[in-house]
């Protein structure tokens, strides 16, 4: 008798004949420590935390100064050939570790490439994390809307993804980043999730589907329940899972779009900068100045690879059936 | 099914319809196609070539009028017995022609990527769902997220100076360096190690065999002259056939069924004869000529099985069509390397190209053309397969590992059957099934997903004719382009469909 009461308590331990201690977990709670346990997606965590604070602290943003003296955008004066002057391996040179006034060298007319790295990175990371969550947001509308109400408005909205899905992505993009890139990278943030919500649209329109013929949505309804309430009280808990895990997906995706879109040269124009236009622009100093090809392609890398091992732990955390606990 | 595929095709016509309205809307919108003009300084040429671009292509009408115009000429590309007009650019070129010259350039470039992309990933895929949770699969499941998160563009020009100039550079004086020969190394270790697999010690001590046997065969190859003049010659290429088809038979029976494993060597044997004794045929063949020696390979050995086979005809006959495939393979794989010097020579020693899709003014024999396609497709396609196979290694190896855990898998294992039927039999069969339809409706989008690459390896394909009208402003090839792949996207969708139907007897079209 104790036993079953008890359980329902979190917290509170059982009588004291028992070994051990019943805690009932929250989901928030189960899926928080399962994603903790993912070495990979600690791993990521750490360093696209990493990444986005020095990439917004070193040179500032919106006026606020960073730590890093140089602007992105100043000329100067090429010290040592513009050649990196980080040094992470002590022993090599004999000078020890150190940073040095350019640890990613300089671009050909003198510009500090580390600033230069660290502005691109920050609009890139504005951009992904703007598609990120818009894009979620509509796709999570959308699908709640056609999946719970089904009829006409379902026909309606999945006639339109339908569409959507049939315009290939980069075209598009690269015209309206080609006519209105001018506008700033914000503008092109939001034209790109207006186009990549579908896939996410139909995974909750499939979720909330199966989730409306649940006995708790009839019970709500029986109770007298409005229709929004039962869909955000009741059933987008349910189907947040599969909500979350689709926006980190799309995040790093996302990274990779804006990069190609920068590079073609319908992304982000100068004077701003993005690491897909920096590398654009100095591909063909690779012979000759490497590092000014090698540090944007390299954070490139590491953010969408970062965002892509947080995914997959959340995927699994949030897999109910998985019991094993990956690297 | 007659009744969805055709409610499915009016429905994609309105689609593609709606979705043509809102590209024009947006291309029209996003810039002038006059805005050219504006550096010219003498004002009257100006105003003739105004005028003059402005008759070409209506563009004092009200767009909507534009609009119609275009789509009246569009819709004769798709009622046959109609003429297909999708306009003029604004060098007065017609569209069409354009398009014709760079679909099959696009094809070129993303077919062999794709194609190889899916064999190489769902294998892998397979593999490491059966050995989950090993060393195997936690390094592939790395390496495919890593492969996953890389720019195309930025390996593109990576593989530009490290794939092509350094092993062009190395090509010329070929010699066994250090670092050379540590990646010799490291590959057959890794590679080696990979498919025998084990525990850590089996692993490690096949590594270490692996590395000091593939150095020492590198040294060799370096030392005899092979990467000069190479070729396989007919020996290996007869060792090769009698490989494969052993693991022909291996495939669909097991070794001890003789009869089947007969049927494939006699298919080998038989196969390396017609290749060989057609030497002087082969010496600068045609198309024809290949597909009608294949064939009379392929008969005979059907032939073969189909004669001797018995009860096992249906299982020799498949074997024996793998091994001649396989052998025809490998024959042409000897005839195109074997062609390596004097197209070296031709291409004045660097063979490995990075611009372009052919050499301009080649001219070789059936050889030394088809040396010269493969080079130019080796990087893009290794771009290509770089992220495309991740893709598929993970879809697969999610689907495999759903199907192992299925109920019928169990049962078979309980029934006795072995190991490699209840894989290959039963899991593999049902695993492929969202495969397929991944597969169709990647085809779709890929075409449009080329505009990167051609870009970067300078391809002449319909990425460039996007992007060089786009720079302009030019509508009506811009919609030729988007016309072209929308399409595209629009038929493999529906064949994914349809074959989902087809392969999986659980799910009706409604």
């Amino acid at each position: 008798m104790s036993l079953a009461n008890s359980a329902m308590e979190p917290g509170l331990s059982n009588d004291p004949e028992r070994e051990f201690t019943i805690e009932a977990r929250t989901q928030v709670q189960m899926v928080r420590s399962s994603f903790f346990r993912h070495r990979g997606a600690m791993i990521g965590l750490g360093a696209l935390v990493f990444v986005v604070v020095i990439a917004y602290t070193s040179i500032g943003f919106w006026g606020i100064p960073g730590w890093w003296g140089l602007d992105f955008s100043s000329t100067g004066t090429l010290v040592n050939e513009g050649k990196p002057t980080l040094d992470l391996i002590p022993w090599l040179d004999g000078d020890g570790l150190s940073i040095g006034a350019h640890p990613f060298g300089q671009d050909n007319i003198g510009r500090d490439y580390f600033a230069l790295t660290m502005r691109g990175t920050q609009v890139s990371l504005m951009v992904a994390f703007v598609i990120g969550i818009l894009s979620t947001f509509i796709g999570t509308v959308a699908g709640a809307i056609s999946g719970y109400y089904g009829g006409k408005s379902e026909a309606v909205i999945m006639r339109f993804t339908d569409l959507l899905l049939t315009i290939p992505l980069l075209i598009v993009a690269a015209v309206v980043g080609n006519g209105f890139g001018d506008s700033g990278p914000f503008f092109l943030a939001v034209v790109i999730s207006l186009l990549i919500w579908t896939s996410l649209a139909r995974l909750v329109r499939g979720e909330f589907l199966s989730l409306r013929e649940k006995e708790f949505v009839e019970a709500a309804r029986a109770m007298g329940a409005s229709s929004t309430r039962i869909i955000f009280r009741h059933m987008l808990p349910n189907a947040i899972g599969t909500i979350i895990v689709s926006a980190t997906l799309t995040i790093a995706a996302a990274i990779l779009i804006e990069a190609a879109l920068s590079y073609l040269g319908y992304g982000v124009r100068a004077p701003d900068t993005s690491l897909g236009l920096l590398i654009s622009t100095y591909q063909t100093a690779f012979s000759t100045r490497p590092w000014l090809f090698w540090y944007p392609g390299i954070f490139i890398v590491v953010i969408a690879l970062s965002v892509n091992f947080i995914g997959d732990g959340l995927r699994d955390a949030f897999d109910p059936r998985q019991t094993r606990v990956r690297a | 099914m007659a009744a969805y595929v055709i409610r499915r095709l009016l429905a994609s016509l309105l689609i593609l319809l709606a979705a043509t309205f809102l590209m024009y809307t947006l291309v029209s919108l996003s810039g002038d196609p006059l805005s050219e003009f504006t550096q010219v300084s003498d004002p009257d040429q100006k105003a003739l070539l105004i005028q003059g671009r402005i008759d070409a292509l209506n563009l004092d009408q009200p767009f909507i009028v534009q609009y119609f115009t275009w789509l009246g000429g569009a819709v004769g590309c798709i009622v046959p017995g109609m003429a297909c007009d999708l306009g003029v650019n604004l060098n007065n070129q017609p569209v069409t022609a354009l398009l014709a010259d760079a679909f099959p350039t696009t094809l070129q470039l993303v077919l062999a990527a794709t194609v190889l992309s899916i064999i190489l990933g769902v294998s892998i895929g397979i593999i490491s769902a059966i050995r989950q949770y090993s060393a195997f699969d936690y390094t592939i499941t790395f390496v495919a997220f890593l492969f996953f998160s890389l720019p195309i563009f930025w390996v593109a020009v990576l593989l530009k100076e490290f794939g092509a100039i350094r092993i062009n550079n190395w090509l010329s004086e070929p010699s066994v360096t250090i670092p050379v020969a540590f990646v010799m190394g490291a590959f057959s270790a890794l590679f080696f190690s990979a498919i025998i697999g084990g525990t850590r010690k089996r692993r490690v001590l096949v590594g270490a065999v692996a590395a000091a046997g593939g150095v020492a065969v590198f040294m060799l190859l370096v030392a005899s002259g092979w990467f000069t003049n190479p070729g396989m010659g007919p020996g290996l290429v007869t060792i090769g056939a009698l490989a494969g088809a052993v693991g022909a038979t291996l495939l669909f029976t097991n070794l001890e069924n003789r009869r089947v494993l007969f049927i494939s060597l006699a298919t080998a044997v038989v196969g390396v004869v017609i290749a060989y004794s057609a030497t002087p045929l082969l010496e600068d063949p045609s198309w024809l000529t290949l597909f009608g020696l294949g064939f009379l390979a392929t008969g005979i050995g059907v032939g073969i099985a189909a004669i001797f086979g018995d009860i096992d005809r249906a299982a020799a006959i498949r074997a024996s069509i793998v091994t001649s495939v396989l052998l025809g393979l490998l024959v042409f794989m000897d005839k195109t390397i074997s062609s390596f010097a004097a197209y070296s020579e031709a291409v004045n020693g660097r063979p490995i190209a990075t611009i372009g899709s052919k050499t301009p003014n080649f001219e070789g024999t059936f050889w030394e053309t088809t040396l010269d396609t493969m080079t130019h497709l080796a990087l893009p396609t290794i771009a290509i397969m770089l992220i495309s196979f991740a893709g598929y290694s993970r879809y697969s190896r999610a689907s495999m590992l759903e199907v192992m855990n299925a109920d019928y898998v169990r049962t078979a294992r309980a029934k006795g059957l072995t190991e490699r039927t209840v894989v290959l039999r039963h899991a593999f069969r049902n695993a492929m099934i969202p495969i397929a339809t991944l597969a169709a409706l990647d085809f779709g989008a890929v075409i449009g997903g080329a505009i990167i690459t051609e870009t970067v390896f300078g391809w002449k394909g319909m990425g460039v004719l996007f992007t060089s009208a786009l720079n302009k402003f030019d509508t009506n090839q811009i919609m030729g382009v988007f016309i072209v792949t929308a399409v595209a996207v629009l038929i493999f969708n529906l064949i994914a469909d349809i074959s989902y139907a087809i392969l999986d007897p659980r799910i009706r079209l409604t």
